[in-house]
């Protein structure tokens, strides 16, 4: 296969700086994207040139510069929900990170709806992120946390999903992709159901965002999140798209300035739509950024995107499992381009340290999953995982790191 | 770049974390401690039998590790074992200095070849306290808090 004719990664590779350099002496091989992603020129400029020319406070000010501040940042607020494919913008809310954004929906719409002996379901993929938000509203307000099992390959089991749906489900949270394994999972059937069963759905979509196309309205979904760092734009800014009718029945999160309508001692009353969820100056520069990297993948296309990260999954499959004693955790038939592995009798952490030494950076230890960790029963695992710019040499590099563990290890 | 790794996984290292040594749980033991590494999920249970006059009669551990946190519990419960209390701390000090990089004449009598086979983690910062886990683990049992967390 010859990436270059439908796909030029090398020609991304010079979009981000951080390529240029070395590490440890080597090339820099980057495989731990699933943490958090590489930033492109195109998001370092938007930032650069959001604080050097139009720097100012939002939804505050009649001079000029917190005009075009806010023009930036409401342009933002557009362009993510274009992508998303949302209804209106007033259904977009800017947090600092996926994981604010699951404790929004859990202690403001949890807390509004759940009644003792409720029902909150999640599945065994989840991060950790998407458990103990539900696992706090849970203790507050007296619901059950279930999780829903996955199989040997790591597979979300529909089946038993639906058996566990009832009329106590009220709260149904489920990752879109595993940062742990990749298993991508039934999102469309799992928000149906859940809806026939008359609960609400949260998808996390931290893992999806970098990987895929999200459509919030053919998915009909209630509440998605994602958050900014992993689709290659700056740390400190998450989204959650919520249902315009859920979030104007819902109490606020934070209580500040900009989320208010009229303050008095006696009573304040609400601003309307995403503004009620975002107290306080909210993260304008990184929002302006991530409206950058959302542009900067949507110029390259997720089809080409997804057809090249799994065409290094393949290969890293392929690859990897020709190595003595690998083992591949997680085979699900629908993966994003994740691999989690062990090695018999080497702790993934020593893994870690010698194939960083080789300019292979992957992610060791228990993912923040740590639930996922015990149904394999493992305490941890070695990850790769792969964003747009990884290439073949990539993997060649990871292979011959995973190589010289062994020999190190005798 | 294989320089440092050789020196950080020397063979008697290896061959501590393929054979740990004391890796039981006497049943006489007096005193115990759960030392915990969230960052890694490594775990770590010491147990030690102390006797009067604060000498270490038994050492011991179990648990679940990186090659560099088992070989540094293994070789902790060997150099312990026949000490006292408050030499076995002393020892720890010197040792987490040496481990840090903060200590260049690392000096525990006898035992200090043997430690020295650990002084490659300071070239490996993330790995101190895999270096050090049984460590707290084991002054945390003396001192009867049952807990202990890298964190
Ligand atoms: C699936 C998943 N959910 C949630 C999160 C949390 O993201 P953040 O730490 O940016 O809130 C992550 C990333 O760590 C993730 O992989």
């Amino acid at each position: 296969m010859n990436d270059m004719k439908t796909y030029d990664v090398e020609k991304i590779r010079r979009d981000f700086p951080i390529f240029s350099r070395e590490v440890h002496g080597r090339p820099l091989a980057f495989m731990d994207s699933g943490a958090s992603a590489q930033k492109p020129t195109v998001v370092l400029d938007a930032v650069q040139r959001a604080y050097a020319e139009t720097y100012a406070n939002v939804h505050r000010g009649v001079h000029y510069l917190s005009q075009v501040s806010t023009e930036l940042y409401e342009g933002a607020r557009e362009i993510v929900r274009a992508h998303m494919n949302a209804a209106s913008v007033e259904e977009i809310i800017f947090t600092k990170n996926a994981t604010e954004s699951i404790n929004l929906v859990a202690q403001s719409y949890g807390g509004a709806n759940l009644k003792p002996g409720d029902e909150i379901l999640l599945s065994t993929l989840e991060h950790h992120s998407n458990i103990v938000p539900w696992q706090l509203i849970a203790e507050r307000t007296g619901a059950v946390v279930k999780a829903v099992p996955i199989d040997e390959h790591g597979e979300f089991m529909l089946d038993t999903y639906l058996e566990m749906l009832g009329p106590k489900t009220k709260i149904v949270a489920v990752t879109h992709i595993s940062n742990a394994i990749g298993t991508i999972t039934p999102v469309k059937e799992i928000i149906k159901a859940a809806h026939d069963a008359g609960a609400v759905v949260l998808i996390d979509g931290s893992q999806a965002a970098p990987h895929m196309k999200i459509d919030m309205q053919d998915l009909d979904v209630d509440f998605y999140v994602f958050t900014g760092h992993k689709v290659f734009g700056p740390t400190g800014i998450g989204v959650l798209y919520g249902k315009a009718d859920l979030l104007d029945a819902m109490p606020p999160f934070l209580g500040g300035g900009d989320m208010i309508e009229r303050v008095t001692f006696a009573k304040t009353t609400y601003a309307k739509g995403h503004s009620k969820f975002e107290a306080g100056t909210p993260p304008i520069v990184q929002a302006i950024g991530l409206g950058a990297a959302i542009n900067y993948v949507n110029e390259i296309g997720f089809d080409k995107i997804g057809a090249h990260e799994q065409m290094l999954l393949a290969y890293a499959t392929e690859q990897l499992s020709q190595i003595n004693s690998l083992r591949i955790i997680g085979q699900a038939k629908h993966k994003a381009a994740i691999i989690s592995f062990t090695l018999d009798g080497i702790h993934p952490h020593d893994i870690g340290t010698i194939v960083d030494r080789g300019g292979v950076a992957i992610r060791v230890g228990h993912h923040c999953a740590q639930p996922l960790m015990d149904h394999f029963d493992v305490a941890a695992t070695a990850r790769a995982s792969f964003a747009l710019y990884n290439n073949r040499a990539d993997v060649d590099a990871l292979v011959s790191a995973v190589k010289s563990v062994q020999e190190i290890f005798g | 770049m294989l320089d440092d790794l050789r020196e950080l996984y020397q063979e008697v290292i290896l061959d501590h974390s393929k054979n740990p040594r004391n890796f039981r749980h006497p049943e006489d033991a007096n005193h115990e401690a759960h030392g915990y590494n969230p960052l890694c999920g490594d775990t770590v249970n010491v147990y030690l039998k102390l006797g009067h006059n604060g000498l270490i009669e038994d050492a011991a551990f179990e648990g679940k590790g990186c090659a560099i946190s088992l070989a540094s519990a293994s070789m902790m419960t060997d150099i312990i074992k026949g000490k006292t209390e408050s030499e076995a701390r002393q020892i720890f000090d010197g040792f987490q200095k040496l481990v840090k990089g903060e200590e260049n004449d690392f000096d525990a009598g006898e035992d200090t070849e043997r430690l020295m086979m650990l002084a490659g983690v300071k070239e490996f910062p993330m790995r101190v306290k895999c270096a050090t886990l049984a460590w707290h683990a084991m002054t945390s049992a003396m001192d009867d808090k049952n807990e202990v967390s890298t964190e």
